[in-house]
C-alpha cells in the first residue's frame, strides 16, 4: 500500500474561535427557515416540491426523476439488442454475493434457438431483495454482462416470499441493454 | 571428496534398488524405473500434465510437464568419476527440456521444475493450447476443476497474441448415452483414447483430421456406450468430455465431496459424493489401488437418484388399527410402541430380516436385539447378479463378509423364514433396510398375514407399504459405518449429507430399540453416541476385527480377513507393472 500524504489546512485565529462558524450556521438555518415560510424553498426548486423545507417530502414526491446518473437500485437481468438471455447461469453471482441473497438453477437452451450456442441459460434466478445489500458484486463479477444494479430503490414487499423476484420479474426490471456481444454468435 | 571407506550415495541407493534424484537442489532417493513426473509428485513438488496419467500408458503429447533436466558429464576414456564432498557428481545441464512422463530417473540425475526454462516453455504450451480454445468457461461443466483453467492461471499469459479467427469444431456433440463431447475444448491429450483402449479394451474413440482440425472423434459405427464410459469425463482434464447426468446441474464450486464407498456390489468402489445443501448431485470415483483403482461403473455411478427422490420416507409410519391406513407418528411415542409390542412378541414365532446393505455397526445392533428378545431366526437377503469382469462382482451386496463375520449369517436360512411366513409359524417379522418382496421372495400376500410387521428403511416398497409400523432409516449417503468388501477389505461409509427430513440413521434406531427392549443400559451398545463406539466394541469382540478402530481403518481401508475372492481390473493391473 502506498501511503499519499495529507496536507491539512492551518487554521487561523478567526477558525479556531468557532463562534463565528456556529453563528454562521445559524445563519444558514435561519435563510431556509425564511425562504420555507415564503414557499421559495430548495426543495422547490430540486424537487418541484411545494417549497417548504429543504428536503424531499416523501412518499408524496419520488425520487424518480432527481436521481443521479450514478445511482445503484435493485439488482436486474438484461437481455441484448438480439432479444437474447444474457444470463448464461455460470453462477458466479450467486457464488459472490456476500448476502446469499440469489439462487440461480441452470439450465439448457433448446438446441434449435437462434442462440443455441450458447448452451446455458437459467431455467429459474431469484433474487431475495430482503437479502440484497446492493453491493453490485453480481454486476462486478459477471462475465457475460447480464446482470445490472438498475435504479429502482422503492421495494415495498408486504411478505417474504413477494420479497423473492423470479426471473421474468427481473428480465422484465432490467428491460434491453445496447451494444451487442458476440462471444455467442454461432457464425463466429 | 570423501574418503574411500565410506559408501557413496549411489552405492548405498544402488543396494536398495534405488537412484539418487537431486530435485530443485535437493537430492531424493527414488526406485529405479520411476517416471520423472511421478517422482516429483510423490515429494510434493507438482508437476503439470494434460495426458500423463499413472494409470494410462505413456502418450508425452502435450508437453505440458516439461523440466529442465541434467546427467554427470560423460566421461573420457579411462577418466574416473570425481565427486564433491557430499559423494554426488556435479550435474550438467542439457540446454532443452525434457518431458517428465515419459522419461525415468536415472543415477545423480537432476531435475529443475521451477526455473526459466520450464516457464517459459509451460507458457508457450499453453499459449498454443489457447489458440483455438472456446474459452466458454461460463458455460462449462469442467470450469473449476479444470486442467487449463488452473495452468493459465499458474504458467500462463494475461494476454492473447492469436489474432486469427479461431478453428470451429463440433460442440455439444453426443458421442454416447450418457457423455457429451466439445471438440474445441479438447486439448487432444488422448486420455480418452488411451482408457478405451488400454482399460475397457474396447476401440471406440480416436483422433481424426490433421494439424488444426485434430479432434476427438468416435469410429463410424460406433458410439461410446460401454458401462465405463463415464470415466472419461474424470480424467478429462479439460471439459470436452462432459457427463449428460451432470450436464448444467451445479457449478463444482458449490458441492462438497465426502470421500465414502459405493454400496452397489461387493467391491465397495472408492467415491466421492459431491453434494450441496442435502442434495446429491454426483459420484465419482475415488483412487484406490486395491479396490478399484480410479475407476467406477457408470450403472453404480448414476444410482444415487433414489437419496434425493419422493420415495423416501421422511416420517415414522405407524397402522393403528387393522387394516387402518397408515399415519405419520412422531419418533419417541412410536418407539415406545414398537418396543413395547416387540417385548411382548412370541421370540419363536418372530424372525429378522436383515439387509446385507447394513453397515458391521447395524449387523452387530440386529445381532444384539435379536439376542435380547431371544429371536434364533435371523438372515440377510443374498443378492446376486451377472459379474462384468471389471470392476462389478457377483454379489450385489456391499457387506456380505461382514454379515458373515459378525451375524455368522449368509443366506442359507432365509428359505425356513420364508416356509415359516408361509405356513404361519412366523406371525412377527422385523424387516431392516430390504424390500422382501423382491430378493426375498416373500409375496405381498403372506406379508399381508403377518401379526405385526415391523419394517426400518429409506424408501417406500411394497415391504414398508405392508408394514404396521415404519421406522424411516437413511442410505449410505446419509450415515457413518463401516462395510467388508469381497475381498475382505474394511472400508468407511461417511455420511455426504444430514438424514433427510426427521429420518435417523439405521444404528441410531436400532439402538433406541434395543434400549426401549431392555437392554442393558450398562453395556456400551446402548449407550453408543457414534457408529465409531460401536466399532470399538466389535473390535474387542470380534477376532477379525482386532485391533481395528474408526481412524485406523482410514479412507482407503484395511484388509481384516481373507476371503480368497479378487477384483478382476485390479489383478489386471497388477499383472501388468
Amino acid at each position: 500500500m502506498a501511503y499519499i500524504p495529507v496536507k491539512r489546512p492551518k487554521f487561523s485565529i478567526l477558525d479556531r474561535i468557532y463562534v463565528v462558524e456556529l453563528v454562521r450556521g445559524l445563519g444558514i438555518t435561519l435563510k431556509h427557515l425564511v425562504l420555507s415560510l415564503l414557499g421559495k424553498s430548495r426543495s422547490k426548486k430540486d424537487f418541484n416540491g411545494a417549497g417548504i423545507g429543504a428536503c424531499m417530502p416523501f412518499p408524496e414526491q419520488r425520487w424518480d426523476d432527481h436521481l443521479p446518473s450514478y445511482y445503484r437500485g435493485a439488482p436486474a437481468l438484461v437481455r441484448g439488442e438480439d432479444g437474447r438471455e444474457r444470463c448464461v447461469s455460470c453462477q458466479l453471482c450467486e457464488f459472490i454475493c456476500p448476502a446469499r441473497a440469489i439462487r440461480v438453477v441452470p439450465g439448457s437452451v433448446a438446441p434449435g434457438s437462434s442462440c443455441s450456442k450458447q448452451e446455458k441459460a437459467p431455467a429459474e434466478f431469484e433474487i431475495d431483495m430482503l437479502r440484497c445489500i446492493y453491493c453490485g458484486m453480481c454486476q462486478e463479477v459477471c462475465p457475460e454482462q447480464a446482470i445490472f444494479l438498475s435504479q429502482q430503490y422503492l421495494i415495498t414487499p408486504t411478505d417474504r416470499k413477494q420479497a423473492v423476484r423470479n426471473k421474468e420479474q427481473l428480465y422484465r426490471l432490467g428491460g434491453i441493454r445496447k451494444g451487442l456481444i458476440h462471444k455467442w454468435n454461432q457464425f463466429k | 571428496m570423501s574418503s574411500q571407506q565410506e559408501q557413496l550415495p549411489k552405492d548405498a541407493a544402488a543396494a536398495e534398488g534405488k537412484v539418487n534424484v537431486q530435485i530443485n537442489g535437493k537430492w531424493y532417493r527414488f526406485p529405479k524405473g520411476t517416471r520423472i513426473a511421478d517422482a516429483c509428485n510423490s515429494v510434493g513438488i507438482h508437476v503439470p500434465c494434460f495426458c500423463y496419467h499413472p494409470k494410462l500408458s505413456v502418450a508425452g503429447s502435450c508437453r505440458m510437464c516439461l523440466v529442465e533436466q541434467g546427467m554427470p558429464p560423460r566421461l573420457a576414456p579411462g577418466a574416473t568419476p570425481t565427486y564433491n564432498d557430499d559423494g554426488y557428481q556435479t550435474i550438467q545441464w542439457m540446454p532443452r527440456a525434457v518431458v517428465a512422463c515419459a522419461n525415468t530417473v536415472a543415477e545423480n540425475m537432476g531435475i529443475r521444475t521451477d526455473g526459466t526454462v520450464c516457464r517459459e516453455a509451460r507458457r508457450a504450451v499453453l499459449e498454443f493450447l489457447l489458440t483455438n480454445h472456446p474459452l466458454d468457461c461460463p458455460i462449462c461443466d469442467q470450469a473449476g476443476e479444470c486442467k487449463l483453467q488452473e495452468y493459465t492461471a499458474d504458467y500462463g499469459q494475461p494476454s492473447h497474441r492469436f489474432t486469427e479467427a479461431k478453428i470451429k469444431k463440433g460442440k455439444n456433440i453426443s458421442i454416447g448415452p450418457r457423455v457429451n463431447l466439445d471438440q474445441e475444448r479438447c486439448v487432444l491429450c488422448r486420455r480418452c483414447v488411451r482408457f478405451m483402449k488400454e482399460i475397457v479394451g474396447e476401440e471406440i474413440l480416436g483422433v481424426v483430421g490433421r494439424g488444426g482440425h485434430n479432434a476427438i472423434a468416435c469410429f463410424p459405427g460406433k458410439t461410446l456406450d460401454s458401462n465405463y464410459s463415464m470415466n472419461v469425463v474424470d480424467i478429462c482434464p479439460v471439459g470436452a468430455m462432459t457427463s449428460k447426468d451432470f450436464r448444467f446441474k451445479m457449478r463444482v464450486w458449490f458441492l462438497k465431496s465426502t470421500p465414502t464407498i459405493d454400496t452397489n456390489c461387493g467391491t465397495g468402489t472408492n467415491i466421492f459424493i459431491w453434494s450441496r445443501e442435502q442434495q446429491i448431485y454426483r459420484i465419482t470415483p475415488r483412487q484406490n489401488d486395491a479396490v478399484n483403482s480410479c475407476w467406477m461403473p457408470d450403472n453404480h455411478r448414476l444410482n444415487y437418484k433414489y437419496i434425493n427422490s419422493e420415495k423416501r420416507i421422511l416420517t415414522p409410519l405407524v397402522k393403528t388399527d387393522v387394516g387402518a391406513p397408515q399415519r405419520p407418528g412422531a419418533w419417541e411415542p412410536t418407539l415406545r410402541a414398537v418396543s413395547e409390542q416387540l417385548r411382548r412378541c412370541n421370540p419363536k414365532q418372530t424372525a429378522i430380516i436383515v439387509s446385507a446393505r447394513l453397515t458391521n455397526e447395524e449387523l452387530y445392533l440386529a445381532g444384539n436385539l435379536a439376542q435380547l428378545l431371544g429371536i434364533s431366526q435371523l438372515d440377510i437377503v443374498p443378492r446376486s447378479g451377472e459379474p462384468d469382469g471389471m470392476l462389478i462382482c457377483a454379489d450385489r451386496n456391499p457387506n456380505t463378509t461382514g454379515a458373515k463375520l459378525i451375524l455368522d449369517k449368509d443366506g442359507r436360512t432365509l428359505d425356513d423364514i420364508r416356509l415359516g411366513i408361509k405356513n404361519g409359524k412366523i406371525r412377527h417379522l422385523i424387516v431392516i433396510g430390504e424390500d422382501v418382496t423382491a430378493e426375498a421372495a416373500i409375496p405381498e400376500s403372506h406379508l399381508s398375514k403377518l401379526d405385526y410387521l415391523l419394517v426400518i428403511d429409506h424408501s417406500e416398497t411394497a415391504t414398508t407399504r405392508a408394514a404396521d409400523v415404519v421406522l424411516p432409516g437413511v442410505t449410505f449417503a446419509e450415515k457413518y459405518g463401516t462395510m467388508v468388501n469381497i475381498t475382505g477389505r474394511l472400508q468407511r461409509l461417511n455420511k455426504a449429507i444430514e438424514p433427510l427430513g426427521a429420518s435417523r440413521a439405521d444404528w441410531d434406531i436400532l439402538r433406541s430399540l434395543l434400549q426401549g427392549s431392555g437392554g442393558d443400559m450398562s453395556l456400551l451398545t446402548a449407550r453408543a453416541q457414534s457408529p465409531m463406539e460401536i466399532l470399538d466394541e466389535i473390535a474387542a469382540q470380534f477376532p477379525a476385527f482386532k485391533g481395528v478402530s474408526w481412524a485406523a481403518v482410514g479412507n482407503s481401508g484395511i484388509p481384516i480377513t481373507e476371503t480368497g475372492e479378487t477384483i478382476p481390473l485390479i489383478e489386471r493391473e497388477q499383472t501388468k507393472q
